[in-house]
């Protein structure tokens, strides 16, 4: 840590008001640029605890830079992980209000929920499948409270990994009936095929990212408790949405996930 | 059509010659700035002809530049076809020759249709190339240019028999009415590492599009896909450079893996 808790708070406040007014800000790196990581989780956090404090829930965990190629890109070996709220929980078929983000952006995603605890250090992919409630398709909404989306990964992580919300599908199904690493995904955007993928993309396997999750949180001692809704990365390319905007997302045995953006 | 009968003929067997000794040629789009499409088709025939007077036998055929992404490089909006021929097909886990077999091969991630009904377009629906379709199987298009660094237009790749190099087919083959092939992802990987994915919506919004597309295009000039043909739909995640040494694996949810290494 080389940031005091009081520049933490003030960096939590700052990074949670540009999500709250939808305006966006410069990267925070450029004020700070000695930060290290846990002074970048410490901001997370801080912007977690002001919204509990509020009444808010948090509604689950989610991971990012989940691809091999974004980890080179950015020059790492780790994926990031951030946290997810009620208000920005979605249902397949919502409408969603375009004015509550800034520059929304969409990828299609398998989603996890957990039965049993999960704990690292440790934790594989083993215990993960023993671990996992259903699966689901879900579609997470990004939106950087940095203008343009311009940010490094330290700032990023202050940011919640970008985290705006997302929508549930409503078909589950148990980790035995499908096949994550091959199950395919078609995004389509006002009727159009924008994107394709499968759950490779994700690590390998999604499941090795909620492992991973799991053992990113035990460096800071926490586990993912039972019960815990994990959004395991992005297996689409981001893609820009706009008022008006109806996306249809299908998924290989899990149904599809719809919304329109009003 | 643009091209002499003369000039048509020699496209074509410079094309042969080209595929025998391993070597490219200019663009010939340059060499022709006023070469047409259907100039192109009656180049890639002499090509074939050459082939198939060497003994090689017509097994099945490809559609090609199916993805948007293709499309707007070669600045077209439909879909190209080339011929397949039992010199072009290897089996799952065979080894290919780079150095004796290709000059610049690309890997791409299909799914092969194995008809067990002729199809005799035009006027070919989609629930008819189901009703045809005998199995669909996990496949890679290796697909080569005789064009010098892939310098292609799209009447270069039509008269290089749509870019065809060899495909592999996979190992296992699937009732299509066992599998989703619009959803069904793909995962292509190289030396084992994941390289890309996409799912079939990738090809025309379904493979079953492209084998549909293909047959009512070529029932107009009166060639109908045969039954006990492979028909390769179109790609469905961005063709892969590879050279010897290669092991390229891919799987697709639903259907099965293919895997091949290159020498």
């Amino acid at each position: 840590m080389t940031l005091d808790q009081s520049t933490i708070r003030q960096l939590a406040e700052h990074l949670e008001n540009a999500e709250l007014n939808r305006q966006p800000v410069t990267k925070i790196t450029d004020d700070h640029p000695e930060m290290d990581w846990e002074d970048a989780y410490a901001i997370q956090y801080e912007i977690r605890r002001r919204k509990e404090e509020r009444g808010g829930r948090t509604a689950g965990l989610k991971m990012g830079l989940t691809s091999q190629a974004k980890m080179r890109q950015m020059g790492v070996s780790e994926p990031v992980y951030g946290f997810l709220t009620d208000a920005g929980s979605y249902g397949d078929g919502a409408e969603i209000d375009t004015a509550a983000f800034i520059h929304p952006r969409i990828e299609a995603e398998v989603a996890v929920m957990t039965k049993s605890e999960l704990a690292g250090p440790g934790c594989n992919i083993g215990q993960v499948l023993q671990a996992v409630d259903f699966v689901t398709g879900a579609v997470e909404i990004i939106d950087s409270r940095y203008e343009n989306f311009r940010f490094d990964l330290k700032s990023v992580i202050a940011d919640n990994t970008s985290a705006a919300g997302f929508v549930g599908g409503s078909v589950m199904r148990g980790v035995d009936a499908v096949d994550l690493p091959t199950l395919g995904v078609v995004m389509e955007k006002n009727g159009e095929v924008v994107e394709t993928g499968a759950g490779a993309a994700v690590l390998g396997h999604p499941a090795t990212s909620v492992a991973m999750l799991a053992n990113m949180l035990a460096a800071r001692s926490e586990v993912i408790p039972a019960g815990t809704f994990i959004m395991t990365g992005g297996i689409t390319a981001a893609v820009a949405v706009d008022k008006g905007d109806t996306i249809n997302v299908r998924f290989q045995d899990l149904g599809k996930v719809s919304f329109r953006m009003v | 059509m643009n091209l002499t009968e003369e000039r048509i003929l020699s496209c074509g067997n410079t094309l042969y010659d080209c595929l025998r000794e391993r070597r490219t040629i200019d663009p010939l789009t340059d060499q022709e700035p006023g070469i047409t499409i259907e100039d192109a088709y009656r180049i890639s025939l002499q090509l074939l002809q050459r082939r198939l007077d060497d003994g090689e036998q017509i097994i099945g055929k490809k559609i090609g530049v199916t993805s948007k992404a293709v499309m707007n490089m070669l600045q077209v909006n439909r879909p190209d076809f080339g011929y397949l021929t039992d010199r072009m097909v290897y089996n799952n886990g065979d080894e290919i020759p780079i150095s004796s077999d290709m000059i610049q091969p690309r890997a791409e991630g299909e799914i092969a249709f194995i008809l067990k009904h002729d199809l005799n377009g035009p006027g070919i629906t989609n629930a008819e190339v189901l009703r045809a379709t005998e199995a669909v199987m996990p496949c890679f298009e290796i697909v080569d240019s005789r064009i010098t660094d892939w310098k292609i237009k799209i009447q270069d790749t039509i008269a290089d028999n749509a870019s065809c190099g060899s495909f592999v087919l996979g190992d296992r083959a699937v009732d299509p009415r066992n599998v989703d092939l619009v959803t069904c992802g793909m995962v292509h990987t190289k030396n084992g590492e994941v390289v890309a994915t996409g799912a079939g919506a990738a090809a025309l919004g379904s493979p079953v599009n492209c084998v549909a597309w293909l047959a009512n295009t070529l029932g107009e000039y009166g060639i109908k896909l045969e039954a006990g043909e492979v028909i390769l739909s179109g790609s469905l995640v961005p063709l892969h450079p590879v050279v010897p040494g290669d092991s390229m694996g891919l799987s697709i949810g639903g259907i099965g893996n293919a895997a091949v290494r290159f020498t």
